[in-house]
């Protein structure tokens, strides 16, 4: 009942809050001063005609060098918590398989202690104790039954995961995946390198591909990634981006400042500095790293 | 109009979102918040934000929902 009253405190009390936000709720008219000086100054400052690609890889580096420090860090734990996980599943098959066989054991003292007493008894009280005995017996074999079904559950799902990888899927699945596997990467690719002129970038780009890797791993259940090599070309990704940071930090402004290299021509595919350089390295990090995670969870 | 669209795939993000939360089944809830995902997105796109709208549904609607599912898989569809 207390517990009630406090939770309903608690709502009201949010709800409170929330209304508060929303009546208090005013359409900006103008810009705050801060976006103001972004939108007006990136353009001419750095060159690129989508803000927000530059704010995010310039005025925003650390913070996108946080988030790809971030997603190595869950991919990094992902893969340790997954393959211990798989070391536990076969240690711990073993240990069902020894505690159903203690469950047996078990369930045969109780029939044998049943045994005796049905020995003991008189004739009269002997229908009482058979009854008795007949029902011991019966849950006892309903352990050992419910014991075995767990068993050939376990064998059942086993097979399942073996044949799993066997299964092939539909053909719709398989030629829909053929045809528009190729689509989805060159619009990844695209979203990648174009990031410094119209929406997206180098994390939407690479959460892009990652879902056409999804897709062909599930189009194709028996097919492997190659994560060391995945790994190999994250890593050095990673070290690029810190390297054009320091680039920036050492020729122009400051660390990761993409203006070491020439503005361009305002719009043209190659302009703005190093913004898609440092656009394409974070595409692959974030492209490699999401479809790692993604194989760890399917094997 | 806008606001009217805006409204409707509000409405379905909440719709969703219940759904997700009180379905008994695994997969139909995790369908049901992946759904949730891509009318955020939607949204965000009505409201002028191409770039996160890309990434809502990609990573909220696509990766998110099938590593649950690969997740149901594992856990022996959320029963055991």
């Amino acid at each position: 009942m207390m517990r009630h009253v406090l939770v309903a405190i608690v709502v009201v009390l949010f709800g409170l809050i929330f209304a508060r936000m929303v009546g208090g709720y005013v359409e900006l008219e103008a810009l705050r001063p801060l976006a103001e000086q972004y939108v007006t100054r990136a353009p001419v400052e750095l060159g690129t005609p989508n803000i927000i690609t530059g704010i995010l890889i310039t005025y925003r580096g650390f913070d996108t060098l946080g988030e790809v420090a971030v997603l190595f860090m869950v991919a990094a734990s992902v893969g340790l918590l997954l393959k211990k996980d798989d070391a536990k599943a076969s240690s711990s098959k073993a240990s069902s398989s020894k505690a159903s066989g203690a469950t047996a054991n078990v369930s045969g003292p109780k029939t044998s202690a049943a045994k005796p007493v049905l020995a003991k008894t008189e004739a009269a009280r002997a229908a009482a104790a058979r009854t008795a005995a007949a029902k011991a017996n019966a849950s006892a074999r309903a352990a050992t039954a419910s014991a075995v079904a767990v068993k050939s559950a376990k064998v059942a799902e086993a097979a399942e995961d073996d044949e799993a990888p066997r299964r092939e899927p539909s053909e719709i699945v398989r030629t829909g995946t053929e045809v528009l596997l190729p689509l989805i990467f060159t619009f990844g690719a695209y979203v990648i390198v174009n990031g410094h002129l119209s929406a997206g970038g180098g994390f939407q780009g690479g959460a892009i591909v990652a879902s056409g890797v999804m897709l062909m791993l599930l189009a194709r259940p028996g097919s492997t990634l190659n994560v060391a090599l995945l790994s190999i070309i994250e890593s050095f990704a990673g070290v690029f981006y810190v390297g054009l940071g320091i680039l920036g930090l050492i020729l122009a402004g400051g660390f990761l400042d993409p203006r070491f290299l020439p503005k361009g021509e305002f719009g043209a595919f190659i302009s703005a500095g190093a913004i898609p350089l440092i656009s394409a390295l974070l595409g692959i990090k974030v492209g490699a790293e999401l479809s790692v995670i993604i194989d760890r969870f399917r094997s | 109009m806008l606001e009217f669209l805006l409204l409707l795939v509000c409405a379905s993000i909440l719709v969703s979102g219940v759904l997700a939360v009180c379905l008994k089944d695994v997969l139909p809830a995790m369908v049901a918040s992946g759904l949730a995902s891509l009318f955020a997105a939607v949204s965000f796109l009505l409201l002028a934000a191409p770039d996160v709208a890309m990434a809502e549904a990609a990573i909220g609607s696509g990766l998110a929902t099938f590593i649950f599912l690969y997740a149901i898989r594992k856990t022996g569809n959320g029963k055991g």
